[in-house]
């Protein structure tokens, strides 16, 4: 870390050695390995497994990237972009498959590993008895998830709800939105109402990359709060306070790549034009069944009170002094003897997400039996946990 | 969405009782001097005047305390005002050539603060005209209304218009008289032909009713003729053949001589004597200033006890009486004039006792009956932007001692207002409040905001704390109407007034004031980082100032300060007035302007921010304790450079923290680095201007990269535990724009600590006051701190200094945790203490999209229970409107619209009393003030003995609110709450009919309605 001012000379950091520090539970290993000739990742998982006397076992490879995620190492690809990312220590925690089924990588993942391993795992055993040969099947965990859409049971089919997973800043959000008039229809005819669009999407952006945000895509909702009746620039401001869990729900400019469930599919819908019509039918015909409606509410009304903390975005951090110590007045005379000038020592991570970052699919099942024989209107009501994976 | 959020909590009928009982919005009055006024009438016989505004609103002012308002529909200047003398009743010509009459009505019963009150005159337009285009005339603006003219009898309005015509309007209906109206022709006809010449003889300037033979009136038309003219036999008396353009007429009282004055800048005395028909020579013609035409003077003038002449488009105002002959030289165009005097008919002559002036920027009083015509301090109407206010701060309950110093060193003189009329209601002021306002001259000035009228207390200056260019030899608190200067200068200029926009020094400007109202310490900042400590002292001094210098930069070498260079302290001893005396003058490096500052008084400890980072000064020993550089870790890494191979441990674990921190943020900037890759950024920056969208705004998350991320943003002293959960001591938090918190355990000698270690008073003097680093908090939305607020074992928040230990308000819990408030631009958090761990939360821009701007705590003290109060935490945001939380609980309980979303410098200016009341700017010399609360308003209650109304029935409610303020918010007079105006989370839609409902029943706006 002391050193971290000669890597920023690229000349130097080009030519020098990779520092690496391995890690096998509670084992280390440090080594150098030459920038030139990395670049091969079976060599290097054989290495790495006989410098920690492992050899034989089924271990995964991550490395903690810049920004303090844990990223893996499975290919040559990310083998060479953990060493080039190297700055200029490259960390790497060795992981035995078993206990890391459930794991996905994501922002903080190192803070957070601990408590996802305590967790059960959704599909344990999936894996572990597989040679490294055979193509591994079932939901990908070697990735990081940067987007998904979710909640398509309970949606309108005309709108899609997309989450945005922002780790680090790497890659910015990445779009942009206008004001704009909006079509409806309902009961009474076509309606016009002013609605907020998607007007332009960085090339390079997440939301680009996510392929689920368009130009001319109406915003409906943006983390479960509706947008209609509020201005641009609120709309803006609540889509920048949600940044790193951005959960959008759009009425897509294109309709032909919905979403459809079951006996619900008419071809009607399928036109782009007729989509508006759609929602209005959705609206109508909809009625939320009573016990869809009291869960909604228990739900948000413990957010209000702000007890529902498990999100991900409240991760302040807490840098506590150990300089300061309770009640003894010498020992704070010592601190003070620099005064101003003392040195947080512990790091403590309140509200890390914890088990979160399950994967949507299975979440969607989990809703499909709390809101059996509901939809359309649930759109609007959110449900605590839904807001907060 | 809120509705199904809330819901749960609806079923408690009582709270919302509670609620009621507790909040309600209203804005009440507006303090200071009208923005762009326009018109300036007075009616001797109730002692009112009224001032209209360029805005369309018409204000009457009577004696201190007694105001009322008035707002035309449209917002069109109001040029004219008339007062029907005696009746309450005034006409108004507004710019659009309409005339409205208003009208000062007894109201009903008004209940205010639990208290009711009866006979509250409210005002209210009664009926409007406007004057016919003729037929035939080409021109629309023939029969534009250049002057208006209300007959003795007050039964007829004689209407002079740009056309020459004269129409005649019956009172109190605004009906035409159709058979009175005399055109231009009929005036023609009769004049002799050498006199005529083909020209017409221009609009109508003047109307005057003759004093003594009531249905004659003099009309003066532009071209220089004037016609005394008999109304009842259409017929005109006399001509008088002016040649010089002519400005105003106006009578002496015998009715034997009229004066008439010109565009050259001289008047004439004509005689009007019976038997001649036409007069061609004034009796005499003088032009004061004739020697300077370039002086495109005065026009005004009051000569031997005869006023009322009007107009000057100088700012200037010639007084004659005998021999002296003083020429008032104002700092801003002079609107109009009157004067205060008998309304004896018999007198010879009008005896006035005071010159009321109405500038565009001031109002000026001059004492015509004091020798040397000194000018009076205003009761109110003051004009809060002589210099422009930079910021302000409330103090409420203001012991009487402290008061009566204040009084003392302002001199305020408890002279005779010349302006009595009215009687004021409203029941005097439980406590005293001051209202301090910074301004950009480097002054502070403190008023007295406990009533309706803003009344100037005391003002202090802290530019001769420093050596300015321009050396202020004048001392501020000499009254410059008492500089007489006796100049041998023609004329005789006297620099009157105090509206003076031009700061010597922009660095001088007041950006935080923190008053202690118990020890009377004062703490000012300013612009160029000076930080100001005063104390109160009844005597004159002369002494140095203590110069104290912090770096705020402390071991950042590679930062250079590119602004304004600090001030220079005055190297002399300087004489200070009665007041408030600089004790110590702390600057900080660099000379970056102060943003927060806090000041405890008990701990002799003042703490200040800039946009670099904060610092802490202990005053009483004089020495510095703490400066902590807030700079992005960013520019920090750039500074350090990569030389440092031996780093401490304490740089090398901040620097790896902050490098997370960083990351997390801000991996753009690391892209950045090679020149190609800016030039493609460049490209692309220009591509997406090429295709230019109407609105669009980018959703982009916060970047820490912001060069304001460092800026201080709130400063906090603490008694709490910060250490562990059984000892508490001071404590010093601070928060940056960058959403991060620091938290300072302070080692104060004989203080804190539980008290155990008290030691003896030798060893304390002698001991310093330390700081050390306790907690840093980084908020994962980095939105700036706006607020940070420690709360006591009860959630409530900890007391003033001083007053726990003096026993002024009860003291804190001690035995239960404590936690911490902070509310930043997008959430308020609550976090436990000492392990700062979130309690609850309220994301205010993610649900509503609106960011926080100013926070206060406010004590809410229920309108029916006498004890019963809650602390609630109030939000303004930026689209203006008010939303009220419970503290710790932080549930949101109303909601009301206050400021326009538009209005960013009212929403700036905004500041909150303790007990549920505001201020904002609303023009740059206006304070509109407003309550929260249901129980605390400070609102105009007055009557005016007027006759019973003979008017008709009024045509509209006026709303009570000027057009700069909210617009579309109407507030009726009897104060109820309008539906939109409170957004109540917390009833459904039944209930709130319900709620309107019973408003409605229940004439007015009682306290106690319960709900269902």
């Amino acid at each position: 870390m002391s050193r971290a001012s000669q890597s920023r000379t690229p000349t130097r950091a080009a030519e020098s050695v990779v520092e690496v520090k391995s890690k096998f539970e509670a084992e280390y290993r440090r080594f150098g390995l030459k920038r030139t000739v990395a670049g091969n990742f079976q060599e290097f998982y054989r290495f790495l497994q006989s410098i920690h006397h492992i050899r034989g076992m089924d271990v995964r490879l991550c490395y903690a990237d810049i920004h303090g995620d844990l990223l893996p190492i499975n290919n040559d690809d990310n083998f060479d972009k953990a060493v080039k990312s190297a700055n200029p220590l490259l960390r790497i925690v060795i992981i035995t498959k078993t206990d890391d089924d459930s794991m996905v990588f994501a922002t903080n993942s190192l803070q957070r590993r601990k408590k996802v391993m305590t967790l059960p795992g959704l599909n344990p055993g999936a894996t572990h008895s597989r040679g490294k040969s055979v193509p591994q099947i079932g939901p990908p965990q070697d990735f990081r998830q940067i987007s998904s859409i979710i909640d398509v049971d309970i949606l309108p089919e005309a709108y899609r709800r997309v989450r945005l997973h922002k780790h680090g800043t790497n890659k910015p959000l990445g779009f942009y939105i206008r004001d704009g008039v909006s079509v409806r229809v309902t009961p009474h005819g076509v309606e016009k109402a002013p609605g907020v669009f998607i007007s332009r999407v960085v090339r390079g952006g997440l939301a680009e990359s996510t392929g689920l945000l368009a130009i001319n895509d109406e915003i409906i909702e943006v983390n479960g709060i509706e947008v209609a009746g509020k201005s641009l620039d609120q709309v803006t401001a609540m889509m920048v306070a949600n940044s790193h869990n951005l959960v959008v729900t759009v009425k897509p400019a294109n309709q032909r790549n919905n979403v459809y469930r079951g006996s619900k599919t008419s071809v009607g819908n399928t036109g782009s034009v007729g989509s508006a019509g759609s929602i209005g039918s959705a609206l109508s015909h909809d009625s939320p069944s009573p016990a869809s409606q009291s869960n909604p509410i228990t739900a948000s009304s413990s957010q209000a009170e702000g007890d529902s903390d498990d999100e991900d975005d409240e991760g302040d951090i807490i840098l506590e002094s150990d300089g300061l110590n309770p009640y003894s007045r010498d020992s704070a005379r010592n601190g003070a003897a620099a005064a101003g000038r003392p040195f947080p020592q512990s790091v403590s991570m309140p509200n890390s997400m914890g088990a979160s970052l399950s994967n949507s699919a299975s979440y969607s099942q989990d809703r499909n039996h709390n809101h059996a024989g509901s939809s359309g209107r649930e759109r609007m009501r959110e449900d605590g946990n839904m807001i907060t994976l | 969405m809120m509705k199904f959020r809330f819901r749960r909590q609806t079923t408690d009928p009582q709270r919302e009782k509670i609620k009621q009982e507790l909040f309600a919005f209203r804005k009440t009055v507006e303090h200071g001097f009208p923005h762009q006024p326009s018109a300036l009438a007075f009616d001797p016989k109730l002692q009112l005047m009224a001032i209209g505004t360029k805005s369309g609103a018409i204000k009457i002012y009577g004696a201190p305390g007694v105001e009322f308002t008035g707002l035309h529909k449209d917002t069109t200047a109001v040029t004219q005002i008339l007062f029907l003398p005696g009746q309450g009743c005034l006409l108004s010509l507004l710019d659009d050539n309409t005339i409205h009459l208003w009208e000062l009505v007894a109201g009903v019963t008004r209940e205010v603060g639990g208290v009711k009150k009866e006979g509250v005159v409210s005002l209210r337009e009664v009926d409007s005209y406007c004057l016919p285009g003729r037929p035939g005339i080409e021109s629309s603006s023939a029969t534009r209304v250049t002057v208006l003219h209300l007959l003795k009898s007050c039964d007829l309005l004689c209407v002079g218009t740009e056309g020459g015509g004269v129409y005649v309007l019956e009172l109190p209906r605004l009906s035409l008289k159709e058979n009175q109206t005399l055109l231009q022709d009929h005036v023609t006809q009769s004049l002799p032909d050498d006199y005529r010449c083909g020209k017409s003889l221009g609009p109508v300037e003047s109307l005057q009713e003759h004093p003594q033979q009531a249905g004659k009136i003099l009309i003066g038309y532009s071209r220089g003729l004037v016609v005394l003219w008999d109304l009842s036999s259409r017929h005109a008396d006399q001509l008088f053949l002016g040649k010089q353009q002519l400005e105003s007429l106006v009578w002496e009282r015998s009715g034997n001589l009229f004066v008439s004055s010109h565009n050259d800048g001289g008047y004439s005395v004509w005689a009007v004597t019976n038997g001649n028909v036409y007069n061609n020579q004034p009796v005499s013609s003088t032009i004061p200033y004739g020697e300077k035409p370039s002086n495109r003077s005065n026009t005004s003038i009051t000569t031997g006890g005869m006023p009322r002449a009007s107009y000057g488009d100088r700012h200037c105002l010639t007084i004659q009486q005998d021999k002296e002959h003083v020429t008032l030289d104002f700092t801003s165009r002079v609107i109009d004039f009157f004067t205060v005097h008998n309304v004896d008919d018999d007198k010879e002559f009008d005896d006035p006792s005071a010159l009321v002036v109405l500038l565009e920027e001031e109002l000026v009083v001059i004492d015509l009956l004091t020798p040397g015509w000194p000018s009076l301090p205003t009761p109110y109407l003051a004009p809060l932007h002589s210099s422009a206010i930079t910021c302000s701060c409330h103090v409420t309950n203001v012991s009487t001692k402290l008061w009566e110093r204040l009084i003392n060193a302002g001199k305020a003189q408890q002279s005779r207002w010349p302006i009595c009329g009215g009687k004021s209601l409203a029941p005097p002021p439980k406590q005293q409040e001051l209202l301090l306002t910074g301004h950009e001259d480097g002054t502070v000035r403190f008023w007295d905001a406990s009533g309706v009228a803003l009344t100037p207390l005391y003002k202090l200056s802290t530019a001769n704390v420093f050596h300015t260019d321009c050396d202020p030899v004048d001392d501020p608190h000499d009254d410059p109407d008492m500089q007489q200067e006796e100049e041998e200068e023609w004329p005789p200029f006297r620099k009157v007034g105090c509206f003076d926009p031009y700061s010597d020094d922009p660095r001088l400007g007041i950006q935080k004031i923190s008053l202690c109202k118990y020890s009377n310490k004062l703490v000012v900042a300013g612009t160029a980082g000076q930080v100001i400590i005063l104390g109160l002292n009844d005597e004159r001094s002369d002494h140095l100032v203590d110069v104290s210098v912090m770096d705020l930069l402390q071991d950042r070498e590679g930062f250079t300060w590119k602004g304004h260079d600090r001030l220079e302290p005055r190297l002399k001893p300087a004489p200070f007035p009665p007041g408030f005396q600089p004790l110590v003058l702390l600057q900080c490096l660099p000379p970056a302007s102060v943003t927060a500052v806090a000041l405890h008084a008990e701990w002799n400890l003042v703490a200040f921010g800039t946009s670099h980072g904060f610092g802490l000064f202990d005053y009483h020993r004089r020495n510095a304790v703490l400066a902590r550089c807030t700079l992005h870790p960013n520019d920090s890494l750039a500074m350090e450079g990569p030389l440092s191979r031996v780093k401490s441990l304490k740089k090398s674990l901040r620097q790896s923290f902050r490098r997370i921190r960083k990351s997390r943020v801000s991996g753009k900037k690391r892209v950045l680095t090679t020149p190609t890759s800016k030039v493609q950024e460049a490209n692309a920056a220009l591509a997406e201007q090429e295709e230019v969208a109407p609105v669009q705004r980018r959703i982009e998350p916060r970047s820490a990269d912001d060069s304001l991320s460092g800026v201080v943003r709130c400063l906090c002293f603490a008694d709490t535990f910060l250490r562990d959960g059984t000892h508490h001591g001071p404590t010093l938090w601070a928060g940056t724009n960058s959403g991060s918190v620091y938290a300072y355990a302070l080692e104060v000698p004989g203080v804190g600590l539980g008290r155990t270690c008290e030691r003896g008073g030798a060893s304390e003097s002698s001991m310093c006051v330390e700081a050390v680093l306790g907690k840093e908090i980084q908020l994962m939305h980095r939105a700036p701190v706006v607020s940070i607020c420690v709360l006591d074992g009860r959630g409530k928040p900890l007391p003033d200094p001083y007053e726990a230990s003096q026993d002024l308000a009860i003291a804190p819990d001690m035995t239960n945790a404590h936690s911490v408030l902070i509310a930043s631009e997008e959430q308020l958090k609550v976090f436990s203490l000492p392990k700062v761990s979130a309690k609850t939360k309220f994301k205010l821009t993610a649900h509503e999209g609106c960011r926080v701007r100013k926070v206060a705590l406010v004590l809410f003290s229920s309108s029916v229970q006498e004890d019963y109060s809650e602390h609630t935490l109030v939000c303004l945001t930026n689209m203006g409107d008010m939303h009220l939380f419970n503290i710790p609980g932080l549930r949101p309980q109303v909601r009301f619209d206050c400021i326009r979303k538009e209005d960013i410098s009212g929403i700036a200016s905004c500041v909150f009393t303790k007990n549920g009341q505001g201020f904002y700017l609303i023009s740059p010399s206006e304070y509109e003030r407003f309550s929260l609360s249901a129980k605390v308003l400070t609102e105009p209650l007055c009557s005016v003995d007027v006759p019973l109304s003979t008017l008709p029935s009024p045509l509209l409610d006026t709303p009570l609110d000027s057009p700069l303020s909210c617009a579309d918010l109407t507030l009726d007079s009897t104060g109820e709450l309008t539906v939109e105006d409170v957004r109540d989370f917390l009833t459904t839609v039944d209930e709130e009919e319900n709620n309107l409902r019973n408003m409605k029943d229940e004439e007015g706006r009682s306290p106690g309605i319960l709900i269902n």
